[in-house]
């Protein structure tokens, strides 16, 4: 399946990925509407250490421990191989939060519930806004299956 | 090829995925003395708290058992394993016949000997969908609650019914709430919050009498009650693989293959021992994430793969009315502390690896912690100083973090 790969090498550091995320959820269709004067809630974290950065977004693993742990069933992986959340099941326990070695997953703002990257499938974005708006294709969105052998 | 699973709960339903990921074609056969479909047992509190609804706690979709080819035999007790003959006898008499048998019975509560426990007529235990139900009917504003253990089980309880009862105490042997998974100041911070919402704790404390609606307490107190939740502790069900001649500790003992020492016999999720990585020890490790994975490994052993599961540590999340405590591993070495009000963090560090944490309201990103406890990491090669002010994947080198994102995982 198509993924969003890191090459922290070319990341600026600018976080347009976060608010580009942040403005794809927010079920707006004008971005200074989404996130002027707001608190901003991404999906994707962008870590700044030095002069290194990196955005971490959800990597949608084969064997997902998110799915695994989840004690309402809200997690669940697709036959397209996106691991999504039911918001509608989740009742915000957090053990996604506890088992995800990626950080990935994060409680929503609104404190009943957990969310994360659905790679845009859940927004009618159609493909990962933060990877369309990446001035500097610090973050892709492809398939790297022949990685793994 | 006929697989049966006793038990129709998180490690049960695991197993049938583990079986479906390697035997499209193989009989499934679901035994559940339980009359409902698969539900988040966790979710009861959350039930009664209103924060789902039955509809929203199935744990797998309504076509679940269809799609998985699964018979579901609800309301059915297993009472024996017919090992020479390959038979799980039921209540009934009917036995039904096996290739494969899990057992994934989990545990039930129990009842510590206390005086009087046996006239106390609105008695109540909180394991089940059932246990929820009867609770929620006894439920009125002018009920007064007592709640017999502080623990996971006797609090989420009390979130659930805090709001739907007059008041609610609580009492524990335990100096401090929560005693399995926090320490002194962790527990401090919750009992505090607790406290502020009208809940009173007796601690270090036990009833010694009940009387008539009230229960007389070991220090000299006592409490009128009108409805009474026993929640002190859980005993696993082992009794089908030990009366079979299986072996059991604590709990069924399996080999990291899920194979107990019968013939063609698995076991997962509460009732089974595991091996905690984080402390090296044996021990019942009663959690749901466990059972699931401890289930889908057999279902797939069971399937005839080959799937250990050797990764089990304590994990708990848990929290009361928007607070969060965030625990994992082991409580053993040199801690690190840091409190600021209501969030306080601890960490466990031992042999040069992190042992285990305590987080209360600091659940961001907890996840890189757990799987630095779960995969025993070496912290000489990371970034301690920046793991230490939070959980980051910057504490890692490049090389690592570059197989964690930039590859298929």
């Amino acid at each position: 399946m198509k993924r969003i790969y890191v090459n922290e090498k070319w990341c600026l550091g600018c976080h347009l990925c976060e608010y580009e995320c942040a403005f794809a959820n927010s079920g707006l269709d004008d971005i200074v509407k989404a996130l002027k004067g707001k608190p901003v809630y991404p999906r994707v974290t962008v870590e700044d250490c030095g002069e290194v950065h990196f955005a971490v977004n959800c990597r949608h693993c084969s064997d997902a421990v998110c799915v695994r742990s989840c004690i309402s069933g809200a997690l669940s992986k697709g036959d397209d191989g996106v691991v999504r959340i039911d918001r509608e099941k989740c009742v915000g326990c957090l053990t996604c939060v506890l088992v995800c070695p990626y950080g990935a997953v994060m409680p929503a703002p609104d404190g009943h519930a957990a969310m994360k990257c659905q790679l845009c499938t859940d927004n009618g974005f159609g493909e990962p806004n933060c990877v369309k708006h990446c001035p500097n294709n610090a973050i892709v969105f492809e398939e790297r299956a022949e990685v793994r052998a | 090829m006929k697989y049966v699973i006793i038990g129709n709960s998180a490690a049960g339903v695991s197993a049938v995925e583990g079986i479906r990921s390697a035997d499209a074609a193989g009989e499934i056969v679901v035994i559940s003395e339980e009359r409902f479909p698969v539900y988040g047992r966790p979710l009861i509190s959350y039930y009664l708290l209103g924060a789902t609804d039955r509809s929203r706690m199935n744990y797998r979709p309504e076509d679940f058992y269809e799609k998985m080819g699964v018979r579901l035999m609800l309301g059915e007790r297993a009472e024996r394993i017919d090992v020479s003959a390959k038979e799980v006898v039921l209540k009934s008499g009917a036995r039904v016949g096996y290739d494969k048998l899990l057992v994934a019975t989990g545990s039930r509560p129990f009842d510590p000997p206390m005086e009087g426990l046996g006239e106390v007529k609105q008695k109540f235990h909180f394991m089940s969908m059932q246990d929820a139900l009867d609770l929620e009917k006894a439920l009125s504003v002018r009920k007064r609650a007592l709640i017999v253990g502080a623990g996971l089980i006797g609090l989420k309880c009390l979130e659930g019914i805090l709001g739907r009862v007059k008041s609610v105490t609580v009492v524990d042997m335990a100096g401090h709430i929560l005693p399995s998974i926090l320490d002194d100041a962790g527990a401090a911070i919750v009992q505090r919050e607790l406290e502020a919402k009208g809940v009173r704790f007796c601690l270090s404390d036990s009833v010694k009498k009940f009387e008539q609606g009230t229960a007389h307490l070991a220090g000299g107190g006592s409490i009128p009650f009108d409805l009474l939740v026993v929640a002190v502790g859980v005993r696993p069900n082992v009794e089908l693989v030990r009366e079979a001649g299986g072996e059991v500790a604590r709990g069924i003992v399996t080999d990291d293959h899920l194979r107990t020492s019968l013939p063609d016999v698995f076991a997962a999720g509460d009732c089974t021992e595991s091996d905690d990585v984080s402390s090296g020890a044996r021990k019942i490790l009663a959690l749901l994430p466990n059972a699931t994975q401890q289930g889908f490994a057999a279902g797939v052993n069971m399937a005839g793969g080959d799937s250990a599961f050797g990764s089990a540590i304590p994990l708990n999340a848990i929290g009361f009315f928007g607070s969060h405590v965030l625990t994992a591993g082991s409580y053993t070495g040199e801690s690190y502390t840091e409190a600021d009000g209501d969030r306080y963090r601890r960490f466990f560090v031992q042999d040069g690896v992190l042992k285990g944490f305590i987080l209360v309201n600091a659940p961001e990103r907890a996840g890189i912690y757990t799987s630095l406890v779960r995969n025993r990491t070496p912290l000489a090669g990371l970034d301690t100083a920046r793991l230490e002010a939070a959980p980051v994947l910057a504490a890692f080198p490049a090389s690592v973090r570059e197989a964690m994102l930039s590859r298929e995982v």
